[in-house]
């Protein structure tokens, strides 16, 4: 009998990889609607509050339409979200075997969360006809306040993989004791859970305006649109700027706790003082190539001073380095400058509405509207791959090892390949689905309870 | 009681509201699916439909509520189930994906077509996530899941009882989908409905009881164990269920008995107030008879409770967040099942 049997090390190898991209990939998927699902109930709130107290009849039915729109990303996104409960099981049993006594203690505080954001949204959702309107609107507050909730719990999960503490194993590894506070209340959690939240507010903000910035382009300009266009807007413009604090933050925390993750974002190959920034360009052993290189600026940015000592990955034993250095990279300057570009946006907005208590008419802040919501998500998919990716070869920092941790079981690339089919036709199916709704409404503005600001070209045919 | 065993009922209570209220959404698209071509079938479809619109969301989060629990107080529980049967798991996951789709986008997609396939979709997947799930159940009362864990990928589950179990769960959820259906029509003044699923409901219980007794000789043939104890200790809970089903029996056929009423006759068998208490009745009663069944085995009979029990402090979390679902969650449910029951949630879009 061999003392390591080859076999089952190739197949965990390959089932590695392929859990590894099916878990990226139905996150990636997930995340985008579990967004929506955190910061969209709030934005239907402020449309449906200036609804009842103002008599706006536009901000009414903007909070009418955004929540029948609702309905189905929340749908899709419990489905989704069920999914990924499974995958802890079907992809990383070994994970959920030794450790889900401890993160456990987050999701089972976000099933709370989760049941009454389910049945509040129902109530919501289903309630606009025959609930009176102050009744209707109190039984929607839950919602934004169970979404943030949920997020909490989710994102401190994930906080303790990265910062991982209030647990005590025995010498055979097993978890033998918990300290439920200590685990909620990592030190990651801290940056963590904020900058997820307000990545959730922008978002569903840029893009609910972003989807409204076209309309406009199309010619669709009444107070409709508008008003559409001003409300996630504003909600995100001002999310932006509290954001990019936090993710400074953050990327400070990564530095002191996570060295290895951030000298791989950050491409360092030697430890010492006036590291330089680079931004952009490839990773290799020799250094960066085709980076613009700013001197000193990131020792400065760790530790407001060029004489920060910041640890390159030399220092980091080479089977616990960060795997595709230059993926790492690239993704952490992408949501660094997309939300640098999503600030200026916001500033552009603030300022002109400052002078003029108008949006700007040129169509060019349109147009940064209408791709506002694609950036925001790729940069939303941009940051999940930092912390994520940047955590490997770990999947519990320190403690397990991504390859301890995937199943044995046959057949994960072909339910990999099965994920990619499924969820691209329900990704499809659910925006056709949505754009059927818009439309819809656009065609149905002639009914008794349409809205009275009906522009001319939606009454003809 | 420990508070491993406490963890354990609690875990059971969430499988008990997951089978009453989860179980019978999916019974829902089981007559969905059967219901005939769209001038038929229109009607009882819309009946579903209406029924099933503003709960199923928060039916399914007891799901995720068996999950979470499963992974956090029995963590090696979990993991042993998922690398054995993780066939039948990844399958109902699948249907859960299609059947929530599929029901989403069924009433606000364009086109009959599209409108179709997404309707067979949610009624297709509404049978198959199930019967997985009961293959599952199946497998673990079998003694098939080694503590381990990676047990047998197939041999585990495609077996009798396994898939009797996951027959049992089909018709289970057909029947209790069935009894609320007739409420639901009786409330919306639709007499011939009322009549269409007390007939069916009838079926299903009938169906729902030969699988288990099918499923008691396999249990005898298969895990000894947990038929010993479900004929010894969990007899008083074997025979509420028996009880329980044949009371409504005898509801339902003095109900289909008064079928020759007058067109447009109101239909008033007596009892009818009795019929979802009878039907849950007999549903929590077998749940709760397997639970007693298999103690103190989560995996009969490789692995005890107290063997896979987390630490304390994670049990004590797990019981203060019962405490807060008891506290909110479930008037939260009471609150949206009343306002449904009441017709004060509008279905359509």
């Amino acid at each position: 009998v061999l003392p390591l049997d080859p076999l089952p090390l190739a197949a965990s190898a390959s089932n590695l990889l392929a859990a590894r991209e099916q878990m990226a990939f139905t996150l990636g998927f997930h995340i985008v609607l579990s967004c929506i699902g955190v910061a969209l109930p709030a934005t239907i709130l402020l449309a449906n509050y200036l609804g009842l107290k103002r008599g706006d009849s536009d901000a009414m039915e903007l909070a009418r339409r955004w929540s029948k729109a609702m309905a189905v990303t929340f749908a899709v996104g419990a489905v989704t979200g069920t999914v990924l409960s499974f995958e802890f099981g079907l992809l990383w049993p070994e994970f959920t075997g030794r450790f889900g006594s401890v993160f456990g203690i987050a999701f089972a505080i976000e099933g709370i969360f989760f049941f009454l954001e389910a049945i509040f949204l129902a109530i919501y959702i289903y309630g606009w006809k025959r609930l009176s309107g102050w009744a209707h609107f109190w039984s929607g507050v839950p919602m934004a306040i169970t979404g943030i909730g949920g997020a909490f719990s989710v994102v401190a999960a994930n906080a303790w993989m990265n910062q991982p503490q209030g647990f005590t194993l025995n010498a055979a590894g097993k978890v033998v004791d918990t300290d439920p506070l200590q685990v909620l209340f990592n030190p990651a959690t801290g940056y963590e859970v904020p900058h997820m939240i307000l990545a959730a507010y922008m978002v569903t903000g840029f893009l609910v305006a972003s989807i409204y910035a076209v309309g406009m382009l199309k010619g669709r300009r009444d107070r409709l649109h508008r008003l559409g266009l001003l409300i996630p807007l504003t909600i995100a413009c001002i999310a932006t700027p509290i954001q990019l604090f936090v993710g400074d933050t953050a990327a400070r925390e990564v530095a002191d706790h996570q060295p290895a993750k951030f000298a791989g974002m950050e491409c360092i190959q030697e430890t010492g003082t006036h590291q330089t920034e680079y931004v952009g360009g490839i990773c290799t052993e020799d250094g960066v190539k085709w980076a613009i290189p700013i001197p000193n600026l990131d020792s400065f940015l760790v530790g407001f001073s060029a004489d920060t000592e910041v640890v390159g990955l030399e220092d980091i034993p080479v089977d616990e380095r960060p795997p595709a250095n230059t993926l790492l990279h690239l993704a952490f300057d992408a949501m660094v400058g997309i939300g640098t570009a999503l600030l200026l946006l916001g500033m552009w907005l603030g300022w002109v509405w400052w002078k003029r208590r108008d949006i700007p008419q040129t169509p060019w802040f349109l147009r940064a509207v209408a791709v506002s919501g694609a950036g925001a998500i790729l940069a939303l998919w941009c940051g999940w791959i930092v912390t994520e990716v940047g955590r490997q070869p770990w999947i519990v920092q320190g403690y397990m090892r991504t390859e301890e941790a995937v199943t044995q079981a046959d057949g994960i690339w072909f339910s990999f390949a099965f994920m990619l089919v499924l969820y691209a036709a329900l990704g499809t199916i659910a925006v056709k689905v949505l754009r059927g709704m818009s439309r819809r409404w656009r065609e149905g503005a002639a009914e008794p309870d349409g809205t009275p600001y009906a522009p001319p070209e939606e009454a003809a045919p | 009681m420990s508070k491993a065993d406490a963890a354990a009922a609690i875990l059971w209570v969430g499988a008990t509201f997951y089978a009453l209220f989860g179980g019978a959404d999916f019974g829902g698209g089981f007559w969905d699916l059967i219901a005939g071509d769209a001038e038929r079938g229109g009607r009882p479809r819309a009946l579903i439909q209406r029924s099933l619109t503003p709960v199923w969301e928060a039916n399914h989060v007891w799901l995720i509520f068996i999950l979470v629990v499963l992974w956090t107080a029995f963590p090696p529980a979990f993991s042993a189930i998922f690398t054995t049967l993780y066939v039948p798991i990844a399958l109902a996951a699948v249907g859960i994906v299609l059947r929530g789709a599929g029901f989403a986008f069924r009433k606000s997609i364009e086109g009959l077509a599209a409108r179709r396939a997404a309707g067979a979709t949610f009624a297709l997947s509404s049978v198959l996530t199930p019967f997985f799930m009961g293959a599952v159940v199946g497998a673990i009362a079998s003694g098939n899941v080694p503590a381990a864990g990676n047990g047998d990928a197939f041999s585990s589950w495609l077996e009798p009882l396994p898939l009797l179990t996951g027959a049992m769960f089909v018709a289970t959820g057909a029947y209790l989908s069935a009894v609320f259906l007739v409420g639901d029509a009786r409330r919306a003044g639709e007499a011939d409905l009322e009549r269409y699923f007390g007939r069916r409901a009838l079926a299903a219980a009938a169906v729902a009881g030969v699988a288990a007794a099918l499923g008691l000789v396999e249990l005898h043939a298969e895990a000894r164990y947990v038929f010993d104890r479900l004929v010894d200790q969990g007899l008083p809970l074997v025979i509420a269920s028996a009880l329980c089903g044949l009371a409504l029996l005898t509801l339902l056929l003095r109900g289909s008995m008064g079928r020759n009423v007058a067109p447009g006759a109101t239909y008033r068998p007596t009892g009818r107030g009795l019929m979802r208490p009878l039907a849950a009745g007999a549903v929590v009663s077998v749940i709760w008879g397997w639970g007693v069944a298999q103690f103190p085995y989560l995996l009969p009979t490789s692995l005890r409770i107290d063997q896979a029990a987390a630490p304390d402090p994670t049990l004590t979390i797990v019981f203060v967040v019962f405490a807060v679902a008891a506290v909110l969650v479930l008037p939260s449910l009471a609150l949206l099942y009343s306002l449904s029951q009441r017709d004060l949630l509008e279905a359509e879009h």
